[in-house]
């Protein structure tokens, strides 16, 4: 017998908001997190501006020791962290570093890379023979687990604890392994999300393929357009989103708030064939990574309310709104509405699956649709496939049952979850 | 420099990794890092680091390994210091 999974726990560090209370207004709102940084700038990158976290020196100190912070470099594993902890104290459990080991709760927490700052302070001591110098903080901060390493350990959780890597698609992708884990009776919950950090270095490579927008420096907050006939790149976004999934039947038991209930999804690869390539998806695995979901969450493609996009306002929106009208066979008039996150936090890379499935799920639990903010000006290719009131810009609140959320990563692969409003 | 003096900036290195604060206000010749302060053996590299900064000396691999106790940790200082 298939356990039932639900969501009972929500943490988010994004651009726009830290805490689920801040980000939840702040998607409301449509308030942009992106602002310009001049160390870009200095540093002589095309794209000036990004989406990074506020996060204090206090409000780290609530969350790791001061033994944690000492030579503590890695916004990444700040983020995952403070995501995580959130998410853990969120589904009603605590958090104490002498709590018994808990055999019954895993994560998969993923990253694309981790804590680069710190990898750079070792290769700069490495190259200056003070290797012995890295002392004890630089192989669990630059390990790609490093996440995974320091929350499993500050929860005391004892079933599988791991860091997953999918480039744009991890978050999701995550969501989907655990969903899958907890499914088959594995586990009874797991602390799941991803993380990227606010790092030049992690953001660079992008500048350089032309990829992000440079036309926006002077007006940082409508940088980020995705489906506007000018959008012209995306904007880097950091941060990180954490959720709590658990067996039905161990919510209930445990009277947790339920957010949202996970029907099912799907995770495939282009194996870059048929158009794909390392950068680019193959269309026909996009459509077939949705319309298996569709089939594994056992809904009709009519039923979806509301897909929260991938949308990352390059030229490939278009291309992606095709691949949903495509899968669904729903079109014009008769789409469901449509939302990309990134119009106000930026694209998160490899965060991004887990902080726009967050804001999926409060969708969901509070029933709106948060604005697409700069989308003023609607691709024509998009108004060829969908009638422009699909594309909220101010919020909605409208009822939604079944929200459909879609990653896409390079390395062609694709993830897509169905959501569902959780009814007692 | 003396061996108390060495003691107390010795207790100034060690609080941040400490997890036994019982051990800690106790803390004397005969205090054993990992059983009497709870310190974590990945943070003894830490120590070490610190130790060589304190004290402008430098803490080979041998000396490192028997770096396990405050009282080895003042003889290992007092015979750097006075070899350089």
């Amino acid at each position: 017998m298939k356990k039932r999974v639900v969501i009972t726990g929500l943490g988010v560090v994004a651009p726009n908001g830290v805490g689920l209370k801040n980000f939840t207004n702040a998607i409301k709102s449509g308030k942009s997190g992106i602002t310009f940084h001049q160390n870009l700038k200095e540093k002589g990158f095309s794209c000036c501006i990004g989406g990074i976290p506020d996060v204090s020196e206090e409000k780290k100190l609530e969350y790791l020791t001061p033994l944690q912070l000492r030579g503590f470099n890695s916004t990444s594993i700040l983020y995952g962290c403070i995501a995580g902890i959130d998410a853990w104290k969120d589904a009603g459990f605590s958090v104490d570093q002498k709590s018994s080991l808990d055999y019954d709760s895993g994560l998969i927490f993923g990253a694309g890379t981790s804590g680069i700052e710190k990898f750079r302070e070792a290769i700069y001591k490495i190259d200056d023979q003070q290797v012995r110098r890295l002392g004890s903080t630089s192989v669990v901060q630059t390990m790609a687990s490093g996440i995974s390493a320091y929350l499993g350990g500050i929860l005391g959780l004892g079933n599988q604890v791991t860091t997953n890597s999918s480039a744009c698609t991890t978050g999701t992708e995550a969501l989907l392994m655990a969903f899958e884990r907890i499914k088959n009776g594995k586990t009874k919950r797991m602390l799941v999300g991803s993380s990227s950090d606010s790092s030049l270095y992690t953001w660079g490579g992008f500048d350089a393929m032309r990829v992000m927008t440079y036309k926006h420096n002077e007006t940082p907050e409508k940088g980020s357009r995705p489906m506007s006939a000018t959008a012209s790149g995306f904007v880097p976004g950091s941060g990180a989103g954490a959720l709590v999934l658990e067996s039905l039947e161990s919510a209930l038991e445990r009277k947790a708030t339920i957010y949202a209930e996970v029907l099912g999804g799907n995770i495939n690869s282009g194996g870059q064939r048929n158009g794909g390539t390392l950068t680019a998806s193959n269309k026909e695995a996009v459509q077939k990574c949705i319309t298996d979901a569709i089939l594994d969450a056992s809904i009709s493609p009519n039923e979806i309310d509301l897909i929260n996009g991938h949308l990352t306002a390059t030229s490939k929106d278009s291309l992606e709104i095709e691949n949903w009208t495509k899968a669904l066979q729903r079109k014009g008039n008769n789409f469901p509405l449509i939302n990309s996150l990134k119009s106000q936090v930026g694209h998160c890379l490899a965060a991004s699956g887990a902080i726009e499935s967050v804001a999926s799920v409060i969708q969901i639990k509070e029933q709106f649709v948060f604005p697409n903010i700069n989308c003023v000006d609607v691709h024509p290719e998009i108004l060829d496939l969908i009638s422009e009131e699909k594309i909220p810009r101010r919020m909605i609140k409208k009822e939604i049952q079944i929200l459909a959320k879609a990653s896409f990563g390079f390395g062609d692969v694709n993830a897509c979850i169905i959501f569902k409003k959780y009814i007692e | 420099m003396t061996k108390e003096e060495i003691i107390i900036k010795l207790s100034t290195i060690v609080k941040p990794y400490i997890q036994n604060e019982e051990g800690f206000k106790n803390i004397s010749e005969d205090t054993d890092f990992m059983n009497d302060l709870e310190i974590n053996s990945a943070n003894l590299v830490d120590i070490v680091l610190d130790v060589e900064d304190e004290f402008n000396i430098i803490i080979d691999n041998d000396s490192m390994d028997k770096m396990l106790t405050i009282k080895s940790v003042v003889e290992i200082i007092k015979e750097k210091q006075s070899s350089e």
